[in-house]
């Protein structure tokens, strides 16, 4: 499942870690680069090549929330709503964004091209409000940022 | 309010030493033309116990919340270890108005990984896992190439300058969980469990990761070792606060006209931070209430910050904490009902679940708490609240359930009355339908 290139990452990562179980962040986090979401089949994989029991990945997968069970949307629009975001607008932009793509939060567009969530704080209290997608941060947003941000994915 | 320094030309003679203004530090040709790894090759020369006692000196106290003394924390490892030794860099940085670790993986990695080869030598440790919040892949990815870059240079990995001492130097990647940024949650991380806090005792530095003995200090802790080395114990002690010196990360947010990262020493007076370094309240309003260390700590009422500073001893006495040095600020319109159901509501989505207190109090916290956003608020529902938050307090395994207690309690102390006319007008509207 994994592509040749990362499996031979995951030899290399071995060499980190004096267990395998110690792998299994990372190797998740290359599933889901790699297929955009972590399948059932690719949790049981991940199970195989590390030799640790389903039930213990999907418990991992369950906890972190950027670990994705299913698939989304092609571009995953996070807004953070926390509190420095919030004083400075978030709502507002969460709004905004849910009316450009006619969905609400938690929902993905029906062509599966957009994800809308509302995330806690991802540290860019400084130049709230901020959104991200995928590792891009988008700071210090204005609606006309957004719409051209938009414009620009579409 | 005009805001006038008293002593603008000390502060002006600061010279920034985690993050100076220059940009070009993270390249490790200019890092090392400019200094750079210096303070390694003179750490090398020294005895491992010389370093521990330098910042044991030195009174560095722990920049991740705790505010615990790092030489201190550095001299419970076991000199002789039958296993091997670990040190985790806490770079997890979730608690909401926190924004600084950031600012060094950017602008100084080098500093970071200067000073974690410093602590590995000082405590016999030959593996560094330096643990960052899964959101920050952009950061995560510049810190990589740094380390790449000194692994090239002969300064990470065997045999480092030409000595005995070798040390590998990796980065471990979260993936979305405030609780990891608990030490022990964050060992479990590592080991590829649930980012589940474990029970202490026993320690960290007796039974670590994967049992073995390990510390773990924070981003910005590790990176002002460098600094100690470089220019003395003496020196470093002497900036800022008596018992909690040196120069430290002060990251502002909120209503505020500019809102940043500042390094800055540490004791600076709250509301000079607030006027000078961040520029004030845009409209000029006043302030209503201030958090000061990040989410978790006690909030502050606007008219009670003549005095303040920005140091551990300091916001104790003024019933918070300096927390993270989150500081986010709320001008005098601000609904401060709407902001604790929001800060509920971020203690509620990340409470691990393991204890019963913290699960089912702060989801009953962010219920209540969401009746009186939407003017269904009854008579006891702030003692409900508060009895609450109490029986959170105390009874959990880490300390996120008193950092989901806290802002509740002090959010009541400090304006009651605001819950109180919430009822009032929750009342009210229940007769007009």
């Amino acid at each position: 499942m994994l592509s040749e290139k990362n499996q031979r990452k995951v030899e290399e990562l071995r060499k980190r870690y004096p267990t395998s179980q110690a792998l299994v962040l990372p190797v998740l986090w290359m599933v889901q680069e790699q297929e955009g979401y972590i399948s059932e089949d690719s949790m049981k994989y991940v199970a195989a090549l590390l030799h640790i029991p389903f039930g213990h990945i999907l418990g991992v997968v369950s906890f972190y929330t950027m670990l994705q069970k299913d698939r989304i949307g092609k571009h995953h629009i996070e807004v953070c709503t926390n509190v420095s975001c919030m004083l400075r607008g978030s709502g507002k932009i969460l709004e905004h964004i849910e009316q450009r793509l006619g969905i609400t939060v938690g929902e993905t567009s029906p062509d599966k091209k957009w994800t809308l969530s509302e995330t806690e704080c991802m540290g860019s209290c400084g130049t709230a409000p901020m959104l991200a997608i995928g590792d891009e941060y988008y700071e210090n947003l204005t609606l006309e940022k957004i719409d051209k941000l938009i414009d620009n994915l579409k | 309010m005009n805001f006038q320094s008293a002593d603008t030309e000390r502060l002006n003679a600061w010279k920034r030493v985690i993050i100076p203004d220059d940009r070009d530090l993270y390249k490790i040709d200019h890092y090392l033309a400019h200094g750079g790894y210096k303070a390694l090759k003179k750490a090398l020369e020294m005895k491992p116990e010389e370093i521990i006692d330098e910042v044991k000196r030195s009174n560095l106290r722990g920049r991740g919340g705790a505010c615990f003394p790092t030489g201190l924390k550095w001299s419970f490892m076991p000199k002789n270890s039958d296993k091997p030794k670990y040190l985790c860099i806490n770079g997890d940085e979730s608690e909401p108005g926190t924004f600084k670790d950031r600012q060094i993986f950017e602008f100084n990695p080098h500093l970071l990984i200067e000073g974690t080869l410093i602590a590995c030598y000082a405590m016999g440790i030959t593996v560094a896992y330096i643990y960052i919040r899964g959101e920050y892949g952009k950061w995560i990815k510049m810190l990589q190439k740094a380390i790449d870059d000194a692994y090239a240079n002969g300064l990470v990995g065997e045999k480092i300058l030409g000595t005995e001492f070798s040390t590998q130097v990796y980065i471990h990647r979260g993936a979305g969980a405030y609780i990891c940024g608990e030490e022990s949650s964050l060992m479990n991380s590592i080991e590829g469990e649930r980012g589940y806090p474990r029970v202490k005792p026993p320690f960290p530095a007796q039974v670590g990761l994967w049992g073995c003995p390990t510390t773990i200090n924070n981003v910005e802790t590790i990176s002002n070792i460098p600094v100690i080395i470089n220019y003395g114990w003496e020196w470093y002690s002497k900036i800022g606060a008596a018992k909690h010196p040196g120069p430290i990360l002060v990251g502002v947010s909120g209503h505020v006209n500019n809102p940043g990262v500042f390094e800055m020493p540490t004791g600076e007076p709250l509301l000079e931070i607030i006027y000078k370094w961040a520029g004030g309240v845009p409209g000029d309003k006043g302030i209503k209430a201030v958090i000061p260390g990040g989410s978790s700590t006690m909030i502050l009422r606007g008219d009670q910050l003549e005095g303040i500073r920005m140091d551990a001893d300091s916001l104790k006495t003024a019933g918070s904490s300096v927390g993270t040095a989150g500081i986010i600020v709320m001008d005098e319109d601000t609904d401060l009902i709407q902001v604790i159901t929001r800060i509920a509501q971020f203690y509620y989505r990340e409470s691990c679940g393991q204890c019963t207190p913290c699960r089912e109090g702060t989801d009953w916290m962010f219920k209540i708490l969401k009746r009186f956003q939407r003017y269904e608020a009854k008579n006891d529902d702030i003692d409900l609240l508060l009895d609450v938050a109490n029986n959170i307090e105390g009874n959990t395994i880490c300390a996120l359930g008193d950092a989901a207690a806290w802002p509740v309690q002090s959010m009541i102390r400090n304006f009651r009355d605001e819950f109180e006319q919430r009822v009032q007008a929750s009342r009210l509207q229940e007769i007009a339908l």
